[in-house]
């Protein structure tokens, strides 16, 4: 596999769109594209995106994908027919949960686990949380119960012992002999995928991804296929939730680690092209149809967290990047309640229907109908292609009867009220992450990607006290340039359990040079080019008696197969990570060793952001395209109107104005003014504070 | 009058700044209660009244209701002594004027603008202990107060912003964590400090007067929405009931009477046929009572806000020196069990009422068990825990199996993590067959926990209720199983002599506990359940045969042939 440039093509499949962004590295060249997803075979989509690019296949070296494949078999319960063989005493667990509800408020609701419970399967076997093992497992009477098992229908099975984390030997035993009689390659064991103490979420984690292992193995299978036929030969990489990207072979073994993909793809572009911009700390936002989603970028990385939920009671324990949503998108229903007051969703009109402007059915107003009222969307331009025009009258009629009336508003007035709850909502997302964290809103920019971000964003820095915004060239696609950014990365985690103070730090070393390692022989296997490898160490410790630990990153890198770590290494590093957390040590407790991560990057070489700067033809006067009345504070605006991608670098463009590009509609306050920079991003700020 | 779009603005950021004192306590705190079960609560309340204005949407729900009482409380002191400062911090954990039970310590700080009140901001956190006669203050023998932990009126904390070091001492010397607490108490002083930072902005950017407006004009649109939820209820009087199995110290059931009335927009709330205040610590007092009711309520009418205005068109009838409106020095630190029981009632009254805003009573009891022994090495353990049960039936759908109890959001700890820290291994961890009362939707499954030591002696304490009387249904739904609790001895297994409470209990390597919680209440008719519905619960053993042909006759009986 050879490490010289060549073209790479980045192809996020999202739940409407499929989006694109294929590079030339050789001559920093560049193309995007969107065409429409094709739910039942995302292959569709994915082959017929990469067919908009001027390339050949057999000329692509590298594919990197984002996909949504996974999480939408989950969420729509279309996981393989998957069986359980655990301990006695133990099949409910995944049942069980941690004894949570699915709301706060309101007793209603209802689970159904992927594997139902007369799939669920007990064998006698006990090994202690010591790692002894108390009672042998018998491979017999696990062969009869993955017998049973086939016979019952099932595609994939899970193994899972209580305490495994501790000792797998058992778990192993009971692989070996699963697979002995099992018919495919389906064969999940928990202490394969989060050898971590904690049932549930190791369980839930273990059930998901064996469940996946069928449905996303068949679609990489067709997918390769389909790309081999049309004479591709590179590499196809996938990106994990934790915003690195693993080979193919790695995605059919680990599927559940593609549970955010795309979004993950996105924050790791907005944290690339953030920092190239000169701004390192900034907080993405991502406005799609139903949701607001929100990262916090600190220093140019994002903050990843160890699970994440993605329905209720589907825990995944796999570490993700960190995204905070919020039910407030572009269809998001806006209603008067009981008491008169305003409210912005959380119903949602989606996709489908969609806005009233739509004109598909609904008839309650969405935020997308509100902007769409006030000017702010073009109606003759709709993003996406799906319709012709957008019907601003219905829409208005329908703020006017559903929103106006109630609160004894003019159909414009009542369309800004909309606009600007939403807007607070939004903010309100973005504070809580920020402060939530110690971190000052104050010393952040906002970065909008998707579609309906760049609407807003001007007053969320206002709402916020955030000191700017920046939008970045192409926010549509921007999941899909995260994917030519990606990193390579493999996540290991290790359950110790132990007193710092009877640590054996020669144990110690061997496991985390021993991960380590299994990380390096994973990316010497997938071949491509990196530009070198880092190996990141993690413990997450605590005092004894608590139960929250802190991650404690180690100061220490691989040398050969030694770390060099100490007992008193790690005990400033614990107290460092701790008062930084906390303020203040508490001196005379004990501390405790739960958890060791290893995290594996290798780097692939990153292309130079200013390839995307405006091109030598653009001109400000060429980019202006027209005005129109936009309605802002309570009155008609005239709001210059530019081509985006046709303005220069350094070109200042004053609010109100509205930049219009295939992808999305950016919205200039009044009170805002924007700049193009060097790589072609839009930065947003104060009028006096923007920049001559 | 305020405009309808700045207070739809203000309402969401008056909440942030209670949200956000929350998450910064919950950040903060030392002790697992409050970080990781996040047993606190934040909010702003009114200057004159105490009554809540707004208040934080992730803390413990039963504090929903209590704040405004302790709030409340300390205006009087202040009144009393006349020396209320800017400034100033009052803390205390008096239940009886303040409501829930000692562990909770409240702070209670005033606002003051250009000299003048303008409202109060208060904090509450369970700390991990306060005193008394067991670690952790669940007695279940308690017959006073004293037995449950140090008990501190309302007093000044920080006097005109100088912390009094010796309120602090005091405190820290009468708990037997006196680390544990110096944090939590940290975590709340700046859950108080970022609250002054948040609204001060607040009132800067949009003025103390269109603010003011807000909040009175919020506390006018919760009381409009409740009525107007009040208002579509039918008019009439609708009497339930439910027992506490007893008070741990005499074996006598405690009868938890309620009426409703439903007139026009209103609605009483009668307690009157509640049994007298008892010995032991099944105690409440009003403040925690009303807090009850407005938990039950906000779980059947999701919409209303944690503002004072929801209670406005409610009236409360709690006779004095009831079960439910008790004064010091009786025992309350039980006091989650009785909450639970006046949510099961107004989940039952309105059963019916409106069946289809309501649902069968969830499992009803926390289950507190604890043992407590020495390990080989002779260093002593103790292992808490609450247990989970079923959630109730309802209009659209069976009750979640296992499931948290109504008054909080806390989830159980695991197993791997218990059998790490305690020499405990559990032989059984799994969902209850037959526990769920049947109906149309039939009630959650309730759980198996069983427990075998394994060093030396434990011994063994346990505070539940729902022994002899189990959840009830609504809508003509059955009731599910009871609790029980089965112990191993030498001489074989036995049962409590008072069910579902028990108090030193000697175990020995080798032996077992053995818990069966109790599931939820069935909602509607049983004989309404599809046929589909109870084939797929024998499928999947939520049903035994036997249970099938129990609870649903023939057609239970029919789907095995």
């Amino acid at each position: 596999m050879s490490d010289s440039p060549g073209r790479i093509v980045g192809v996020d499949v999202g739940g409407t769109f499929t989006d694109v962004f294929f590079l030339n590295e050789a001559t920093g060249g560049y193309e995007v594209a969107k065409v429409p997803s094709t739910p039942g075979d995302q292959s569709k989509g994915f082959l017929n995106g990469l067919k908009q690019g001027e390339a050949p296949f057999a000329e692509i070296a590298t594919v990197v994908h984002g996909t949504t494949v996974g999480t939408n078999a989950l969420l729509e319960r279309k996981g393989a027919r998957t069986g359980l063989i655990t301990s006695r005493g133990f099949r409910d667990v995944l049942e069980m949960r941690r004894r949570d509800r699915p709301q706060t408020w309101g007793l209603w609701g209802t689970f159904d686990p992927v594997i139902p419970r007369d799939l669920r399967l007990e064998v006698a076997e006990r090994t202690h949380a010591d790692g002894m093992v108390a009672e042998a497992v018998d491979a017999q009477e696990v062969k009869a119960r993955a017998r049973d098992l086939v016979e019952m229908g099932c595609d994939a099975v899970a193994v899972f012992f209580i305490n495994s984390y501790a000792n797998a030997a058992n778990e192993q035993a009971a692989l070996a002999a699963v697979a002995e009689v099992w018919p495919n390659e389906h064969i999940v064991a928990s202490h394969r995928i989060v050898p971590e103490i904690r049932e549930f979420e190791r369980i839930s984690t273990t059930a998901l991804n064996a469940a996946l292992r069928p449905v996303v193995g068949t679609y990489l299978h067709r997918l390769e296929t389909a790309l081999v036929d049309d004479g591709f030969g590179g590499q196809v990489l996938i990106v994990q939730s934790n915003g690195g990207v693993m080979s193919v072979d790695t995605a059919r073994q680990l599927p559940i680690r593609t549970a955010l993909s795309g979004p993950a793809a996105g924050v790791i572009a907005g944290a690339h092209i953030a920092k190239a911009a000169g701004y390192p700390d900034v907080i993405t936002c991502d406005m799609g149809g139903t949701s607001f989603d929100v990262a916090l970028v600190v220093d140019g990385e994002s903050a990843l967290s160890p699970q994440t939920a993605i329905d209720f009671g589907m825990v995944v324990r796999t570490p993700m990047i960190e995204i905070t949503t919020i039910g407030a998108g572009g269809g998001s229903i806006a209603w008067v309640d009981r008491g008169g007051l305003l409210q912005i969703g959380p119903e949602s009109a989606g996709s489908d229907p969609g806005p009233v402007c739509y004109g598909l059915g609904n008839d309650r107003p969405t935020v997308t109908d509100a902007n769409l009222v006030l000017g702010r969307i073009n109606a003759e331009r709709p993003i996406g292609g799906k319709l012709d025009r957008l019907d601003v009258d219905a829409a208005k009629a329908a703020i006017a009867a559903h929103v106006g009336e109630p609160l004894g508003l003019g159909a414009m007035d009542a369309a800004e009220a909309i606009i600007r709850v939403a807007n607070a909502r939004m903010a309100g997302a973005i504070r809580l992450v920020s402060v939530e964290r110690g971190h000052d809103p104050r010393g952040f920019s906002a970065m909008p990607f998707g579609g309906g971000g760049s609407l807003h964003t001007g007053a969320l820095i206002k709402e916020v006290g955030l000191a700017r915004a920046l939008v970045p060239r192409f926010p549509g696609v921007t999941s899909a340039l995260g994917c030519v950014i990606a990193d390579m990365r493999h996540d290991f985690v290790h359950t110790l359990n132990v007193m710092l103070d009877d640590l054996d730090e020669g144990a110690l070393d061997a496991e985390m040079s021993g991960r380590a390692g299994e990380g390096l022989a994973l990316l010497e296997k997938a071949g491509i080019g990196l530009q070198g490898n880092t190996c990141q160490f993690e413990l997450d410790m605590s005092y004894l008696g608590q139960t929250h630990t802190v991650s404690v990153p180690l100061p220490v890198t691989l040398d050969g197969d030694t770390t060099g770590v100490t007992r008193a290494l790690i005990r400033q590093a614990f107290e460092d990570a701790y008062r930084a957390a906390y303020g203040r040590l508490l001196d005379d407790i004990a501390i405790r060793v739960l958890n060791l991560r290893v995290a594996v990057i290798g780097h692939r070489p990153k292309f130079d952001l200013s390839a995307l700067a405006p091109g030598p033809d653009a001109s400000a006067e060429a980019a202006r395209t027209g005005e129109r009345q936009v309605w802002v504070d309570g009155g008609w605006h005239t709001a210059a109107i530019y081509d985006r991608l046709v303005l220069p670098a350094g070109a200042g463009v004053p609010g109100p104005a509205l930049l219009e590009q295939p992808d999305t509609t950016i919205f200039i306050d009044p009170d805002l003014a924007g700049t193009v920079d060097a790589h072609g991003n839009l930065v947003i700020e104060r009028k006096q504070d923007a920049r001559p | 009058m305020i405009d309808p779009v700045t207070l739809a603005v203000l309402k969401g950021r008056l909440e942030q700044i209670a949200d956000e004192m929350d998450a910064t306590l919950f950040r903060s705190a030392f002790n697992p209660i409050i970080a990781e079960a996040h047993d606190a609560s934040h909010g702003l309340y009114h200057r004159d009244t105490g009554e809540t204005l707004i208040q934080g949407k992730s803390g413990l729900p039963v504090f929903v209701g209590a704040m405004s009482f302790a709030v409340k409380a300390v205006i009087d002191v202040a009144a009393r002594d006349g020396d209320l400062a800017d400034g100033d911090v009052y803390i205390f954990n008096d239940p009886y004027d303040g409501g829930t039970h000692l562990s909770d310590f409240k702070l209670v700080r005033p606002y003051f603008r250009d000299g003048e009140l303008f409202c109060y901001l208060a904090s509450v956190g369970h700390w991990h202990d306060v005193g008394g006669n067991v670690p952790g203050n669940y007695n279940p023998v308690a017959t006073e107060c004293f037995q449950e932990g140090m008990l501190i009126p309302p007093v000044k904390l920080f006097a005109a912003g100088e912390m009094r070091r010796d309120v602090v001492r005091i405190l820290q010397a009468n708990s037997r964590l006196p680390g544990s607490l110096y944090g939590d108490l940290n975590g709340q002083i700046n859950a108080l400090d970022l609250g002054v930072q948040r609204l001060t902005a607040l009132l800067d950017e949009y003025g103390d007067k269109v603010v003011t407006e807000a909040l009175a004009e919020l506390k006018d649109r919760a009381a409009r929405l409740m009525r107007s939820n009040i208002a579509e209820l039918p008019d009439g009087t609708y009497a339930a009931e439910d027992w506490l199995d007893n008070d741990g110290i005499t074996d006598d059931p405690l009868r938890i009477g309620l009426t409703v009335t439903i007139a026009g927009d209103e609605m009483t709330l009668d307690f009157s046929n509640t049994a007298p205040a008892c010995a032991g610590p099944v105690n409440i007092a009003r403040s925690t009572a009303i807090a009850s009711c407005y938990v039950a309520l906000k779980h059947i009418f999701q919409d209303v806000p944690a503002n004072a205005g929801v209670l406005d068109p409610i009236t409360f009838v709690i006779p004095d020196d009831s079960l439910l409106s008790v004064t010091a020095p009786k025992p309350v630190g039980g006091y989650t069990e009785t909450i639970l029981r006046v949510i099961d009632v107004v989940f039952q009254a309105f059963g019916q009422i409106a069946p289809e805003r309501s649902n069968g009573c969830a499992y009803g009891t926390i289950n507190a068990l604890s043992l407590a022994g020495h390990r080989k090495d002779g260093r002593r353990w103790v292992m808490f825990s609450f247990f989970g049960g079923g959630h109730g039936g309802n209009p659209v759908g069976d009750g979640l199996n296992h499931g948290n109890a109504p008054i909080s959001t806390a989830t159980i700890p695991p197993v791997e993590i218990l059998e790490a820290a305690y020499p405990v291994k559990f032989t059984q961890w799994a969902l209850r067959p037959d526990s769920g009362g049947a109906g149309r939707h039939r009630g959650g499954l309730g759980a198996v926990y069983e427990i075998e030591l394994l060093e030396e002696e434990a011994d063994v304490f346990l505070f539940a209720e729902r022994g002899k009387y189990a959840p009830q249904g609504i809508a003509g739904g059955g009731a599910a199983a009871a609790n029980r609790f089965v112990y191993e001895q030498d001489d074989g297994d036995h049962e409590l002599p008072f069910v579902s409470k028990g108090v030193g209990i000697k175990i020995s390597k080798g032996q077992r506990l053995h818990l069966e919680t109790p599931g939820g209440g069935g909602y509607g008719n049983a004989s309404e359940r599809a046929t589909d519905d109870i084939a797929r619960d024998i499928r999947l053993g939520y049903l035994t045969d036997t249970g099938a042909r129990e609870d649903y006759g023939d057609g239970g009986s029919g789907q095995t042939a």
